[in-house]
């Protein structure tokens, strides 16, 4: 391009705010010196080749890499300003205040109904009529109400692919999060199923801060209004989506969006 | 798909190419019929507009949304297809302007052949500039779309001011013309339709030479040059 710019977008009071993220498996170096700011309320989506890093990035925000052995974090990353990974931090609540959804729906054995008031009853929550009601508020935002409403007590195990993400987005939507994550929610759904999804997306977007992961970029194309291109742990090139995918800054993220590489 | 959608571009840029080649010829064929008052040629400039160009035009537009529906481009994939339909879409247009050049021949050759085909009709000397301009600057833009030449884009650009400077004479010219002699208004009334058809041809080649810098550099410079 004839009139380079930086290719990290700065974004001006970030709900999530990254610097210099470094991320180890081991002697592994999986995210490199990661560091740009995510704005509230819109959707940012993560694209690049896998083992890029992006869900691992993504697993940092809400601390589920914790778990990981030999896993070492460096740099900061911060959600409203507080550190997430402060040791004083309660995690629990990090994990309420983000929420996540993966890309295999993993409802559990249990009623749909069950099933989307199950945070607010590991939360204490005992109230017959709250909980009635976060139930359909909650299915309502997810976009399953009308579909379940008459069932709410039967498995959701009965439920198709597509609905059963939707139960999950319900599940992760009733503890009031203000953040919710996605981890490839639609790799394994049909066009359908996909299609309700992406338009779900869209409308939590007016409460929710949505970070996504996807390898399909029209998908990204056509659901975020931040792109993020990484590549081998490090972020390449961070934009709004229009941008990013009309004239890219960087020639890699030109070369993988257009399938020449990757 | 990644490595089809190549293959696509570099096939449909011969067609467009191609395209402008032919828009090209026809163009030169229409002036020389009005300069050597040759109707035969005009009505072959006709016939290949309608026949050929307006043909090529149509393929080239469903190749396009072929392309555009299958791959689904981005990033510069994305701004080449957008420029070859726009691109489409002025030749076609350059070859309709040259075709009504070669209708204005038919038409004063109709009314008068002998009076059309004598001495009398002359066609004033600033038509020749104005000509070799606007063929000069057509040929400069195909050159600048098939090297994605943004240099020469923008020399062609502003070249158009030279040929609006060329109709205006013209048309102070021709209107000292008529007031002289009245009874030649009807053949001087289609060269002034010629010079605003051929003014026009400059205005679309301007466009496209803005659009292969929107292809090249993802800018859009539309509207901001004369600032």
């Amino acid at each position: 391009m004839s009139h380079p710019v930086n290719p990290i977008m700065s974004v001006d009071n970030p709900q999530v705010a990254v610097e210099h993220l470094n991320l180890f498996y081991g002697a592994a170096q999986a995210l490199i010196d990661v560091s740009f700011g995510i704005p509230k309320s819109q959707v940012t989506a993560l694209i690049g080749p896998s083992g890029c890093g992006k869900s691992t990035f993504l697993r940092c925000i809400n601390r589920m890499n914790d778990l990981v052995e030999g896993l070492r974090v460096e740099g900061l990353i911060t959600i409203d300003g507080e550190n997430i990974n402060d040791p004083a931090l309660d995690v629990i609540e990090l994990r309420r205040k983000v929420g996540m959804v993966f890309q295999k729906w993993n409802p559990f054995p249990k009623s749909i109904y069950e099933n989307v008031i199950y945070g607010l009853r590991i939360a204490g929550i005992k109230e017959r009529s709250v909980l009635e009601q976060a139930a359909e508020q909650s299915l309502k935002k997810a976009a399953l109400w009308d579909e379940v409403k008459d069932r709410l007590h039967q498995s959701a195990m009965g439920l198709s692919g597509g609905q059963m993400q939707r139960l999950c987005i319900a599940r992760a939507v009733a503890v009031k999060p203000e953040i919710i994550l996605m981890d490839e929610p639609c790799s394994a759904l049909d066009p359908r199923s996909t299609a309700r999804i992406e338009q779900l997306i869209r409308e939590l977007r007016d409460e929710y801060t949505i970070i996504i992961v996807t390898h399909n970029m029209q998908q990204a194309a056509r659901i975020s209004d931040y792109t993020a291109y990484m590549y081998l742990g490090e972020l390449i090139e961070y934009g709004p989506t229009q941008k990013l995918f009309t004239v890219p800054e960087r020639k890699e993220t030109e070369e993988y969006i257009t399938g020449r590489f990757g | 798909m990644a490595y089809n959608i190549q293959t696509e571009k570099e096939t449909l840029k011969r067609h467009i190419v191609y395209l402008g080649t032919i828009v090209e010829e026809n163009l030169q064929c229409a002036i020389k019929s009005l300069v050597e008052k040759n109707p035969d040629l005009a009505s072959q400039v006709m016939q290949t507009d309608k026949c050929e160009i307006d043909t090529l035009e149509i393929d080239i537009e469903q190749e396009c949304l072929r392309i555009m529906a299958l791959h689904q481009p981005v990033a510069s994939d994305l701004r080449f297809l957008v420029t070859v339909l726009k691109v489409n879409s002025d030749l076609e247009r350059i070859g309709d302007l040259g075709a009504k050049i070669a209708d204005k021949v038919l038409l004063l050759y109709k009314a008068d052949p002998a009076y059309f085909l004598s001495d009398a009709m002359q066609l004033p000397e600033l038509f020749t500039g104005m000509f070799d301009k606007t063929v000069w600057m057509f040929n400069q833009t195909l050159e600048a779309f098939v090297g994605e030449d943004t240099d020469l884009a923008y020399k062609v650009c502003l070249a158009d001011d030279e040929v609006d400077q060329a109709k205006r004479a013209i048309y102070l010219d021709l209107e000292e013309s008529i007031m002289k002699d009245p009874a030649r208004q009807v053949y001087l009334a289609k060269l002034l339709s010629v010079a605003r058809s051929t003014e026009r041809i400059a205005d679309h080649c301007t466009n496209i030479c803005e659009d292969i810098i929107y292809m090249a550099q993802g800018r859009i410079i539309r509207h901001t040059l004369s600032q």
